[in-house]
C-alpha cells in the first residue's frame, strides 16, 4: 500500500508540472508535447483508480488523434516554431494569474474541506460491466454521440475547404 | 487512496487552463488550454465514480462521452482557426475584432 501511495503522489506532481509547462512555455511544439505528457499521466492516474477502459480510450483518442490534429493546426497556421516572445499577451498575465489563482484557492478550499477523510477503495477490472451498461442503458446517448461526430466531420470539411464560389468572384 | 490530493490536482489543472485561455495569444494555444480544462473535468468524474462505487458507472460513461465531444470540438475549432488564418493571415486572437463593438 505504501508504494502505491508514493506512485500516486509522484504521478500527481508530474501532472501539475507538465500542465504548468503547457501554459507557460514560449514554444508551440513544446506546449503540444507537454500536453501529450499531461494526458499520458492522466491515463496512468485512471489506471491507478482501476478504470482501465477510460485510460485506454484517453490514450487512443487524445494522444492518438487530438494531438496529431493540434500539430497539424500548429504547422498549417505557420505559428513560428522555436521560441516566440509574441505568444503570450503580457498585458493579461497578471490579471490571468490573479483569476486562475483565486479559482484554484476557492476550489481547493471547498474540496479539501468537503472531502476530509474520504478514501477510495479501488476494485478490480470493470470493463466487461462497463460495456454491458454502455450498450444497454446508455445506448441512446451512445448512438446520438455518433451523430454528433458525423456532424462535426461534415462541418469540419465544409469549413476547411476552399470556397469555390468566392474564388470565382475574385477572378471575375 | 486519499481523495483530496487528486481533487486538488484537478482544480490546479482547471485553473491552469483558465490562465492559458486568458494569457495565450495564439488561437491554437487557447484550444490546448481548453483541453486542459476538459482533462480536469475527466479526472473529477473518474475520481467521484470510483469514490461512490456507482453501480451504473455513470462517471466512466460520462467521461467517454466527454472525450468524444472534445475530439469533435477540436476538429471544428481547428477548422475555424484555419479559416480565420486563411482570411486574415494570422492566428492571433487579439486581431480577430470583426465582431467587436
Amino acid at each position: 500500500m505504501e508504494i502505491f501511495e508514493i506512485v500516486t503522489y509522484f504521478v500527481l506532481l508530474l501532472l501539475v508540472s507538465t500542465a504548468v509547462r503547457v501554459v507557460t512555455t514560449s514554444n508551440v511544439i513544446h506546449a503540444a508535447i507537454s500536453l501529450v505528457f499531461t494526458l499520458a499521466l492522466t491515463s496512468v492516474l485512471f489506471l491507478l483508480l482501476s478504470t482501465e477502459f477510460v485510460a485506454l480510450v484517453l490514450v487512443l483518442v487524445y494522444i492518438g488523434a487530438v494531438i496529431v490534429l493540434f500539430l497539424f493546426g500548429i504547422m498549417i497556421t505557420r505559428a513560428p516554431l522555436g521560441k516566440n516572445a509574441e505568444l503570450d499577451n503580457d498585458k493579461n498575465k497578471k490579471l490571468g494569474a490573479a483569476i486562475a489563482g483565486s479559482i484554484f484557492f476557492l476550489f481547493s478550499y471547498i474540496l479539501v474541506n468537503g472531502f476530509e477523510g474520504e478514501v477510495v477503495i479501488t476494485s478490480g477490472s470493470s470493463t466487461e460491466l462497463l460495456g454491458e451498461i454502455l450498450l444497454s442503458r446508455f445506448v441512446f446517448p451512445f448512438e446520438l454521440v455518433s451523430f454528433v461526430l458525423l456532424a462535426a466531420l461534415i462541418g469540419g470539411i465544409t469549413l476547411a475547404r476552399k470556397d469555390e464560389a468566392l474564388i470565382d468572384e475574385d477572378q471575375v | 487512496m486519499i481523495v483530496q490530493p487528486v481533487l486538488v490536482v484537478a482544480a490546479a489543472l482547471f485553473s491552469l487552463g483558465i490562465y492559458g485561455i486568458l494569457v495565450r495569444r495564439n488561437a491554437v494555444m487557447v484550444l490546448l488550454s481548453i483541453e486542459l480544462i476538459l482533462n480536469a473535468v475527466n479526472i473529477n468524474f473518474i475520481m467521484f465514480d470510483t469514490m461512490l462505487a456507482d453501480v451504473l458507472m455513470q462517471g466512466q460513461i460520462f467521461t467517454i462521452f466527454i472525450i468524444t465531444i472534445a475530439a469533435a470540438e477540436v476538429g471544428i475549432g481547428l477548422a475555424i482557426v484555419l479559416m480565420l488564418f486563411r482570411n486574415r493571415q494570422t492566428a492571433n486572437i487579439n486581431e480577430f475584432d470583426l465582431m467587436k463593438w
